[in-house]
């Protein structure tokens, strides 16, 4: 009887993810007759895009048995800087790509210094980092989203503009799939190959499995953290790229919803298939929950600010059946 | 005449029995000693008498009388208490002594509002003081010491007026002179009338306390007979299963060249020690609890800091400054601390054997998994790891093959200097004479190794040579032969 019982929920734990977000494409379908077409379909992946940028650089963080809160701020910080790189300063492709990858870098720097050199708690000194880099885009950006033809202090109008092979990398196609899908599916592919495949990634699992057992096995514990936080900054700023090119303007706080739709896409991604732990690919699929449910909302002209209850009970929901499903298997 | 009386007790997990109809008596006023090799079944058998799991069948009684155990509290109402062997996940670290003593009063108490603290440290001295027991009442438990942690749970549970009391290992913490501390207390209770259920490893103390012996084998128990009319041999091959003449086996090995020299170590409680090891050679380090012992072993594998000290390896100077340094000089450690600090408990056997040896089967930062399952299979079989395949986790493995899976990632290194700090702790005596198998091996091929432990009739058996540990230093070395228990002891306990 036991046994039955716990195959039941092995399966729903496994399989139970793919099934909720079939459930709910079939629901939205249903109810809407615009959410099953192609402009619409095209546009969820868009968006889900970003999140999978963000939330795969949250699992790097969670892979190495770390968490990174800074990752919705970096997000904005590098949005606001990509847009004012073209906007302000009129700048070619290099340093409008280079600049908003290079602050994010130092951002996952800052974060890997705090957490493993002076060894504040992650939660903590990514929280702190999440208000400092908050702080510093606002700054930046006194406050006001950077577009195209944008009113200045002096009076006069801004003199660059989004460039068009910027917005081609948000909004562009190619052989008519969007461009940040095909960047995403690169991206997911390099990333679990990289995770699942390379010693360095192997090592990684093995510093968040136990990091005073890796410690003492002699692998170069603070190394592979601090790579995981770089990374997770990096994925972000990427993120926060692609998120100017695809809306066409450098938007003030954009970052601050991606944090919850990336952490609770990486949760998500937990149990997918069952493997239990953070993993590439189940965070894909979880920013496919998350972003499926954000457009069938907005379908339903659910009140924006109601999302968030959506949202927050995804990731209760994620935690959950994770929590349950590790503290079984250690009663096992 | 209270007695508990556990009959015909059966109990699956997935389908693996891990009780097979056991029955089990104890009376009150008596100390029962509960054996068996890991895995036999006691901690299920125990887990069941304190509600932590329902027996799938079977009856449990009290005084004749019919008990259901479904849940902790039951057990607790029934005045079944059990002190845990690690103690720190029964106590709250940051309340006060006499809060943990009282804590399932507290929780229990119908008093709503304001606790009366005056009438609670009176209670939880007067409980402490029944046995003795000299312990600051608003001291915070986290300043504790692990013997003392130890005697809160103890009045805990006299608080509560157990009439069973479960004792979990409760000497594997302790030093020699804790441990004849806490035989007085057990002593005391058995003549107030509780009855003792007492779990341990170590033969000699349960000789040394206990009434009657019940060993079990296979989930099944195999003998219960009285302490005096049963002689060890007959425990311990009612424990294997098969008779065990040789305890501990030594290889003969020739003593090769000099391989490490340790001169000044010293860092945190480690005051001072001088130390050699030559190829070959088996050196034994003992101490009691708290001599330093771990602490030797961490600061010559760079797992702690350094303060002075020059290290050689084969005339070689090094000064690992972390356990990476270490390893790349040729030394490694076996941790005492199995599951935080030896193996990676969710990750396979075959990731935890194949973690220091990577780099072997990269290529191009990508891991050849063929050659690393094939190393894995091979660790294996050499150290004979029971496991249906190597792609299990490694926590789900008994706690003697965990630790041969501790031992068997660094055997393909190029280590020259193997170090154990605890090796045997909590391991069944088949995985013990393993590892010692092991450890011979080593030697024979010419390794360096450094046995750290605190169990003095297994350093004689294994080691060529024993150093003794007292307060951070070493202060004495004793060669093989001249070396007797009384002597060791003489300076481990201070002795010039």
């Amino acid at each position: 009887m036991e046994t039955r019982k716990t195959s039941l929920f092995d399966l729903v734990y496994k399989y139970g993810t793919v099934a909720v977000i079939l459930l709910v494409i079939l629901y939205f379908s249903l109810t809407n007759p615009y959410f099953f077409t192609y402009n619409n379909i095209t546009d969820i992946l868009r968006s889900i895009s970003i999140v999978t940028f963000v939330g795969i650089g949250v699992t790097f963080s969670l892979i190495v048995g770390g968490f990174d809160l800074s990752v919705g701020s970096t997000v904005s910080l590098a949005t606001v800087t990509v847009a004012s790189m073209m906007v302000w300063y009129q700048q070619g492709p290099l340093l409008t790509l280079l600049v908003p990858v290079v602050l994010s870098l130092i951002v996952g720097l800052i974060n890997a210094f705090l957490v493993v050199k002076i060894r504040i708690p992650d939660l903590l000194a990514t929280l702190a980092m999440m208000y400092i880099v908050n702080g510093i885009h606002m700054t930046y950006s006194k406050g006001y989203s950077i577009y195209t033809n944008m009113p200045m202090q002096d009076g006069s109008m801004a003199q660059g503009k989004f460039e068009d092979w910027f917005l081609w990398l948000g909004q562009g196609e190619v052989f008519s799939l969007p461009v940040p899908v095909i960047l995403t599916f690169l991206l997911v592919i390099i990333t679990h190959i990289y995770v699942n495949y390379t010693r360095q990634g192997r090592m990684m699992y093995m510093v968040g499995g136990n990091m005073e057992a890796a410690r003492l096995s002699g692998i170069p514990v603070n190394r592979y953290r601090t790579l995981a936080y770089v990374l997770s900054a990096l994925f972000a700023g990427l993120g926060g790229m692609l998120l100017a090119a695809r809306i066409g303007t450098g938007q003030v706080s954009s970052g601050s919803t991606l944090l919850m739709d990336a952490v609770a896409a990486a949760f998500v991604g937990f149990s997918v298939f069952g493997a239990g732990k953070p993993n590439v690919f189940g965070t894909f699929v979880g920013a496919i929950l998350i972003g499926v449910l954000l457009n069938g909302m907005t379908m339903l002209n659910l009140p924006y600010y109601a999302y968030d209850i959506v949202k927050g009970s995804v990731l209760a929901v994620a935690l959950a059946v994770t929590y349950y499903q590790l503290r079984r298997r250690r009663n096992a | 005449m209270s007695d508990l009386i556990m009959t015909g007790i059966r109990k699956q997990f997935s389908g693996v029995p891990a009780l097979r109809s056991v029955d089990f008596e104890v009376k009150s006023g008596e100390v029962h000693a509960l054996l068996g090799a890991n895995g036999a079944g006691k901690s299920t058998l125990m887990k069941i008498l304190t509600g932590a799991y329902q027996a799938d069948e079977g009856t449990i009684s009290i005084e004749g009388r019919k008990v259901k155990i479904e849940s902790p509290q039951d057990a607790k109402q029934l005045g079944v208490q059990c002190v845990y062997q690690e103690v720190d996940t029964a106590l709250i670290p940051y309340l006060s002594v006499a809060e943990n003593i009282l804590m399932d009063q507290l929780v229990a108490s119908r008093r709503k509002g304001l606790i009366r603290w005056k009438r609670l440290y009176e209670q939880a001295e007067a409980i402490l003081k029944k046995f003795d027991f000299v312990i600051p009442v608003k001291k915070q438990v986290e300043a504790c010491t692990l013997s003392e942690k130890q005697l809160i749970l103890i009045a805990r549970a006299a608080a509560q007026q157990a009439r069973f009391v479960i004792f979990d290992e409760p000497t594997a913490p302790l030093s020699n002179r804790e441990s004849e501390r806490l035989f007085a207390i057990i002593e005391q209770l058995k003549q107030a009338g509780v009855g003792i259920i007492y779990i341990s490893h170590r033969l000699p103390e349960i000789f040394q306390i206990c009434d009657r012996i019940t060993i079990m084998r296979d989930g099944r128990r195999v003998f219960t007979g009285e302490t005096q009319s049963t002689p060890m041999d007959e425990v311990i091959s009612h424990m294997l299963g098969k008779s065990f003449s040789e305890e501990f086996p030594k290889l003969k090995v020739p003593i090769g060249n000099l391989l490490l020299e340790a001169k000044g170590i010293q860092g945190g409680k480690v005051r001072g020690a001088d130390l050699t090891v030559r190829e070959g050679e088996i050196v034994g380090i003992v101490g009691l609890v708290g001599a330093g012992k771990t602490e030797l072993a961490r600061l010559l594998f760079g797992a702690d800091r350094m303060e002075a000290g020059t290290l050689s390896i084969k005339g070689k100077q090094v000064r690992p400054r972390t356990p990476r340094e270490a390893v790349e000089a040729g030394i490694v450690l076996v941790p005492e601390e199995r599951r935080k600090e030896g193996i990676f408990v969710e990750e396979s056997v075959k990731h935890n054997l194949s973690v220091t040896t990577l780099a072997k089967w990269t290529t191009l930062g990508f891991v050849r998994r063929g050659l690393e399952a094939l190393q894995a299979d091979e660790l294996i079989r050499r150290v004979g790891v029971k496991t249906a395949n190597s792609n299990l986790p490694a926590g789900s493995l008994s706690g003697g093959n965990q630790q041969k899976v501790a031992i068997g990632k660094w055997l393909d290194t190029e280590a020259s200097l193997f170090m154990f700090d605890e090796p045997t702790k909590g391991v069944d005596i088949g995985a013990k004479s393993e590892i010692y198998r092991l450890i011979g091996q080593l030697a024979e091929q010419g390794k360096g190794v450094l046995y750290f432990s605190c169990e003095i009739p297994e350093v004689m058996g294994i080691a060529d040579r024993i150093l003794v540990m007292c307060e951070g230093r070493i202060v004495k070395e004793l060669g093989r032969e001249e070396a007797t228990q009384e002597l060791i002891m003489y300076y481990a306990s201070g002795g010039k």
